[in-house]
């Protein structure tokens, strides 16, 4: 069988890299199980130099490096983790799309397969699915170290002789043996490629060989897999083979699903089987024989998961397993909020200075006001959440890394599942602000970790109804002005209601949007080991940096737009006049009494001891008075502010949104910083200051907020607890939405949640409303 | 020799796998994780709730749900 890969690769021996692979690097694979010690090999090879990037369309992440074999130049590609080449997983589609481009100068020239040795099989079960598609492989028997500890042995010679691909023994902690299968995967390299042909027993060898030599003669695909691939793939009943098959050939497709649904009928009349799990048995015959009489020597009075064992009857204890991962998580909490709060300050500091600096340089006017309440007001606000994600995810990295993220999805299963998601969904929906405090963005980017669709897209959109730390400060505001006997009850409801009301949403989005079966739990619970600290930095630095790449870019814009809606139009000089009129008459007041004040206190020095008491009573006074019109010209300006809001853009859309509102209780000054908040959560309550003329509002000191609005006649409990509801569920900030826009492959799922979680937040707010009413008339 | 279904072995016994009767995704993920015929297998724990339920298969520890051990037929030493 010719095979029509080998035409590009040349003859046996001779140089048969091209000029372009000698300059940009020859192109090698780097394949295996998760958890096998491929990333620490891609570590190991590359160093410093390598490129993370996303697969288009798909948030698996792309991994390159550069290293070199003697001479020669190579470009290291890391692949996902995969157990096999199926279409289930995006990371397996990946796997298989590296292998098989639809380019063919992409194609990778070979494979190192890196297999932990203790799992023999399993890593040569993806193994054999390589060769078969092509590739030349090499076999890096990884961890061999630990292997060894427990008192295994490999036969190498053997292994490769029987399995068809060279093997070597490494440690990809040390390095050892990484170059020897470098130096190998290079010399494969260079060899005439044959794809592996395995028998599949009496059913289905003969069904390959006739659909077989329909793909050859139809030349379906063939520059792209091998044809009894192909083959294989269609009687697995491969979805995305299929299509591609059909898109090539629609007749020959159909004469390819006849024979394979014949021989599926057949098997199920005889053996009550289906092709699929025929392939697979084989797959595993064709290994076991390979491993057979002596490839593996084991001593089995030692058990290399010992250790773990014993770790996980505590961790995972039914009662020790509970207490001990909410301590985890409180420690998480406490250490990325408590200490990350230090370099957070630093941040936010830095952005302060800066803003000063620009105020002091730059002349008023609008260019300053972009400059500092835009563009330095809203970058530095997202950059302050650089070090609480750093921290975040340090924490993350280690708990996945160690192996402890698994057992936590493991004892939560059932519990998520309840909702229509996975026990992987428990740790974004924490980082988001299941404990109170978290942050949505970390929260959706930890969901890539997720191998279930169709769960994850459920707990992504789902997650920002948790309360994270910036809806707090609104929560507190709120809460000290409307139930002050009872704040930290009430922000313990909030919290829960957050659960509450994202369990119960994720469970109608998997009833309807993301309708379907739940994916197979099925998965590994690996090793506990001491991550590497070099692959924890690494993790953490990758998500860090796409954190602030990607949300950096887009937010600079947002807030320019936004400043721009709180701005324009300004007030005409018309409008603006009578208050800057009065504004002036106070001015006018004030200046003679100054006057006095310095009259008075040049009188008091010379003075004698007898009219002094006399004369500092009416300097008292006087103060007095200018205190009294200084709080009104403060009061006027404070109007001129809230009237310029109302007149702007973003005001005249709260005006325009209010009778929308108005049966939860919301004014146009409300909704103004609710669309404020779309920006950012923060800016709700500084532009409710602004709007309800009471200046700029801190957002950590709300109280003169909060005394406002509880003297309002406007405000209740009832409208109080409707706006928490509704600032907690309603559209997520726009960080959080371009993030998701990106994990989630598609601008219609920025606006879906934009639109979707408004929705739900009306809904609820609106109940809210109806139980106030009951409850405080 | 008793043959059952997985979901009723207790923790601690071990057994060979038989047959496994899921279909589609799910028996390819059980598949692909090693649990294929022939392979010893032994219950080391269930999670707090019960489900899933963790098992040693040669040299790992994999957990599937009750729901998806019930596809798996097994075979008592």
């Amino acid at each position: 069988m010719s095979c029509p890969f080998c035409e590009r690769r040349g003859e046996v021996g001779t140089p048969a890299f091209t000029e372009e692979e000698k300059k940009n690097g020859v192109r090698i694979a780097l394949a295996g199980n998760p958890n096998c010690g491929k990333t620490t090999a891609f570590n190991k090879y590359t160093g410093a130099h390598q490129h993370v990037g996303n697969y288009p369309g798909v948030t698996v992440e792309k991994k390159e490096g550069w290293t070199s074999c003697g001479e020669r130049k190579v470009l290291l590609v890391d692949l996902p983790g995969a157990y096999s080449l199926t279409p289930y997983s995006m990371e397996e589609r990946v796997v298989r799309d590296v292998l098989a481009p639809e380019r063919p100068e992409e194609r990778p020239r070979a494979v190192i397969d890196v297999i932990d040795s203790a799992t023999l099989e399993r890593g040569l079960f993806l193994a054999v699915q390589i060769r078969e598609l092509g590739q030349p492989v090499v076999l890096a028997c990884n961890m061999m170290d630990e292997a060894r500890k427990a008192g295994m042995r490999l036969d190498i010679e053997k292994l490769s002789a029987r399995f068809g691909a060279r093997a070597v023994p490494t440690i990809a902690r040390s390095g050892e043996g990484l170059d020897e299968a470098l130096r190998l995967a290079l010399e494969e390299a260079q060899k005439p490629c044959s794809p592996l042909t395995i028998s599949y027993g009496p059913d289905l060898d003969p069904a390959l060989l006739r659909m077989t030599s329909i793909i050859e003669k139809k030349k379906i695909l063939i520059s792209r897999y091998p044809a009894r691939w192909t083959a294989l793939k269609i009687l697995e009943n491969d979805d995305v083979i299929l299509a591609q098959t059909e898109a090539a050939d629609r007749e020959a497709a159909l004469e390819l699903l006849a024979i394979r649904d014949e021989l599926t009928t057949h098997l199920a009349s005889t053996l009550e089987t289906t092709p699929d799990a025929v392939i697979s048995d084989y797959r595993y015959g064709f290994i076991h024989s390979a491993l057979k009489d002596g490839v593996i020597h084991k001593d089995n009075a030692k058990d290399r998961l010992a250790l773990t064992d014993k770790l996980d009857k505590v961790l995972t204890n039914t009662i020790f397993g509970p207490v001990i991962m909410l301590a985890v998580v409180y420690f998480m909490f406490w250490t990325t909020f408590i200490v990350g709060a230090y370099p957070q300050g630093w941040v936010e500091d830095f952005f302060g200075w800066l803003g000063e600096l620009m105020t002091s340089v730059l002349p008023e006017g609008l260019a300053r006001s972009l400059v500092v309440d835009g563009v330095i007001g809203g970058v530095g606000g997202v950059l302050s959440f650089v070090p609480l994600i750093l921290i975040m995810f340090l924490i993350v990295s280690f708990l996945e890394d160690s192996g402890y993220m698994a057992r936590m999805a493991y004892m939560l299963d059932r519990v998520m599942r309840a909702f229509g998601l996975h026990g992987a969904s428990v740790m974004p929906f924490i980082i988001a602000g299941g404990i109170a405090g978290g942050c949505a963005i970390p929260g959706v980017m930890a969901t890539r970790t997720m191998r279930s669709e169709k769960e994850r897209m459920a707990t992504m959109m789902t997650l920002p109804l948790m309360t994270c730390g910036a809806k707090i400060p609104v929560f507190l505001m709120l809460t000290a002005a409307f139930f002050a006997e009872n704040q930290a009850g009430i922000m313990f409801a909030i919290t829960l209601c957050g659960w509450a009301v994202a369990l119960l949403v994720s469970l109608f989005l998997r009833k309807t949007v993301f309708r379907g079966e739940s994916t197979p739990f099925v998965m590994e619970l690996p090793p506990y080991r001491l991550p590497t600290l070099r692959s924890i930095l690494t993790h953490t630095w990758e998500r860090g940096w796409m954190y602030i790449k990607k949300a950096g870019t887009v937010i600079l814009a947002i807030s320019v737009i936004l400043w721009a809606a709180l701005t324009f139009p300004a007030l005409t000089a018309e409008q603006s006049a009578p208050f800057e009129d009065k504004i002036a008459s106070i001015d006018a007041r004030i200046a003679p009494l100054d006057q006095r004040i310095d009259a008075l206190n040049a009188q008091i020095e010379g003075a004698d001891d007898a009219s002094k008491p006399a004369m500092r009573q009416i300097l008292t006074e006087t103060v007095e008075q200018k205190e009294a019109l200084e709080a009104q010209k403060n009061d006027a300006e404070n109007e001129l502010a809230s009237e310029t809001v109302r007149n702007t853009w973003g005001g005249r859309i709260g005006q325009f949104v209010e009778p929308v509102f108005r049966p939860l209780g919301f004014d146009w000054r409300t909704d103004v910083a609710l669309l404020s908040g779309v920006a950012a959560k923060e800016a709700i309550l500084s532009t409710m200051g602004t709007a309800y003329s009471i200046g700029e509002t801190d957002p950590d000191e709300p109280d003169s907020l909060s005394a406002r609005l509880a003297s309002d006649p406007g405000w209740s409990k009832t409208v109080a607890l409707s706006l928490m509801l509704f600032v907690l569920i309603y559209s997520p900030c726009f960080v959080t939405l371009v993030v998701l826009k990106n994990e989630a492959g598609g601008w219609k799922w920025l606006f879906f949640s934009m639109a979707f979680n408004t929705a739900v937040a009306y809904v609820v707010a609106y109940a809210g409303t109806l139980v106030g009413r009951l409850l405080w008339g | 020799m008793s043959q059952m279904n997985l979901r009723r072995l207790a923790p601690g016994q071990t057994a060979n796998i038989v047959k496994i009767t899921a279909r589609g995704e799910l028996g390819r993920r059980i598949r692909d994780m090693g649990l294929v015929p022939g392979m010893s297998v032994q219950i080391i724990g269930r999670a707090p709730l019960r489900d899933p339920v963790a098992l040693r298969i040669e040299g790992s520890t994999i957990a599937l749900r009750n729901s998806e051990a019930d596809y798996v037929d097994v075979e008592v030493k």
